[in-house]
């Protein structure tokens, strides 16, 4: 799948933000007044900048708002609702922290079970295609809610917390690797399926429709960013996980905090092109390749 | 409504003689003919005369070499558009309602008015059904002619998808799949149509049909495959004016 940079940096940096309105909704840190206003801008910055981001990618963006519409049957359009119904519930539990200085308990659960629902559906739009099988398992979610709450336990300095997610959000992001390189050949569908033709002989594909590209080509077919994958796997699992323990682990200071902050942005955003990069689409195979 | 119909009781759609295509491409051409200047946006081409050409269409024609255990490899060309399947994943990620599948004919159309150009329907299509057209950002697909087959303004004999009329070699086939006494039912029966991916669970409702068994050609003792015998020369005696040049010839 061709890695747009508009969605990389959209499912990154809203899943952090969303990430750290998960823990401020659970009261984590329990603040008010000025550091909550601070703590509330980061959030909503990452969040809602990564909504923007991801409107980038449409080819009608002034349309946006019949997104909505579909929730029964569209993991997109329950993304929609789910952001917007999180980031309002949050926007008033946030002004009663930081005008009011009360903490409305129950606001905040239900603005982080919305902040949770809005990471599980951006990762169940990836996750329902059975055209991309590596995409295509509960594992994807899983991912996603692993990076999304240990980033937000990172930006919202539980230090403990943070140290358990960071580990366990490496270890899903493994096993979804593993897992994912054998998905293809395990799904089934091959040249043979694909043309019908497989009980004559061995199939190859002969000659393209067409002696350029095409959108299915640009959009589906991206071989390049795979000749790197395992050095980019050591590099993301290094700066998402490994570094930003080590550093969490040794006596806090700020500027260390901040490196360790930087440090797993950098690696998410490696393995988040990697998700893109990776993905094979079984359209490809109608041009003999992946 | 991107929720699917639970049954239509018509289902259009095409029958693929991959048999019998002779990959000219015809259906190619007809179809970005009728359907850039009719139903939605046209089908807009980047750089068309320039150096990286590119465009977008509804149907396209692949070529696939086939090498059997045994014997020479076979060729076949094989046309691709929207497969109008019964349970179009295209239509259930649709987030605006803009992808639908019609109750009454089962064809799968893009309300184009509705469409955010978010691609997500080309993502879920197994077969590359659906290209996003790059100047109006609208997706588009194959609507099976929707506005020649019920259209009255056109001859009868017109009221069918272009590609079906054009193909110069019978090898497209226009029909109700859901009726299995219609014609292009009885010729899937007859000749074994298949679907295609049907490991991806989506029902496509057009039938390709497999090509049949190559005749043997006979071998001969050194071990290559010799083709048909020459035949006899018809003419042994010339007469008139080649008469008269071979006699003439001959005496050179």
């Amino acid at each position: 799948m061709h890695p747009a940079p508009s969605v990389i940096f959209f499912s990154t940096f809203s899943g952090l933000g969303f990430g750290l309105l998960i823990f401020l909704g659970l009261g984590m840190p329990d603040v008010t007044g000025f550091s909550a206003f601070a703590f509330f801008t980061i959030a909503y910055l990452l969040a809602v900048g990564g909504l923007i981001s991801s409107s980038f990618h449409l080819g009608r963006p002034e349309r946006a708002l019949k997104a909505f519409t579909q929730w029964r049957s569209s993991w997109l359009s329950r993304e929609a609702w789910c952001a917007v119904v999180a980031l309002i519930m949050m926007a008033v539990y946030g002004a009663g922290l930081v005008f009011f200085d009360q903490r409305w308990g129950l606001l905040g659960l239900l603005g982080a079970l919305a902040s949770l629902g809005t990471v599980f559906t951006t990762a169940m739009i990836y996750g329902q295609l059975k055209t991309v099988p590596r995409w295509n398992s509960l594992l994807t979610p899983a991912n996603f809610i692993s990076l999304c709450l240990a980033g937000g336990a990172l930006l919202s300095g539980e230090v403990t917390l943070a140290v358990i997610l960071l580990i366990v959000a490496g270890g899903i992001q493994i096993i979804t690797w593993l897992r994912g390189d054998t998905a293809f050949a395990s799904s089934g569908t091959t040249m043979a399926t694909a043309t019908g033709l497989g009980s004559i002989g061995s199939v190859r594909a002969f000659e393209p429709p067409h002696t350029g590209t095409n959108y299915l080509l640009r959009e589906f077919v991206h071989i390049v960013g795979r000749k790197h994958a395992q050095k980019l796997r050591i590099i993301a699992i290094a700066l998402m996980s490994v570094l930003p323990v080590v550093l969490l682990l040794v006596p806090f200071n700020h500027w260390i905090a901040v490196l360790a902050v930087a440090s797993h942005i950098a690696g998410v955003l490696t393995a988040r092109w990697l998700f893109f990069a990776q993905a094979e689409h079984v359209v490809g195979l109608y041009y003999g390749k992946r | 409504m991107t929720q699917l119909p639970a049954t239509t009781h018509k289902k259009l759609g095409l029958v693929i003689d991959l048999d019998t295509c002779v990959g000219c491409h015809a259906c190619v051409i007809s179809c970005k003919g009728w359907n850039t200047e009719n139903y939605g946006a046209p089908l807009s081409d980047q750089d068309p005369f320039g150096a990286d050409p590119s465009g977008t269409f509804l149907n396209r024609v692949h070529s696939f070499e086939v090498q059997p255990q045994e014997g020479t490899a076979q060729l076949f060309h094989f046309p691709k558009s929207c497969l109008h399947c019964e349970d179009a994943p295209c239509v259930t990620v649709c987030p605006t309602g803009a992808s639908y599948k019609r109750v009454e004919d089962g064809i799968v159309l893009v309300n184009e008015s509705d469409c955010i150009g978010c691609g997500l329907c080309a993502w879920a299509c197994p077969y590359g059904a659906r290209e996003l057209d790059a100047a109006e950002g609208v997706m588009k697909k194959c609507t099976l002619c929707v506005d020649r087959i019920y259209n009255e303004n056109l001859p009868e004999i017109d009221r069918e998808p272009a590609c079906v009329r054009t193909c110069p070699s019978n090898a497209r086939h226009f029909g109700d799949l859901g009726d299995p006494d219609s014609a292009v039912s009885l010729l899937v029966a007859a000749r074994g149509g298949m679907d295609l991916m049907p490991e991806q669970g989506t029902k496509p409702v057009n039938k390709y049909l497999p090509p049949r068994p190559k005749d043997q050609l006979t071998r001969q003792s050194n071990g290559t495959h010799s083709p048909a015998p020459l035949p006899e020369p018809v003419a042994t005696e010339a007469k008139g004016f080649l008469n008269w040049l071979d006699k003439t010839l001959e005496k050179l």
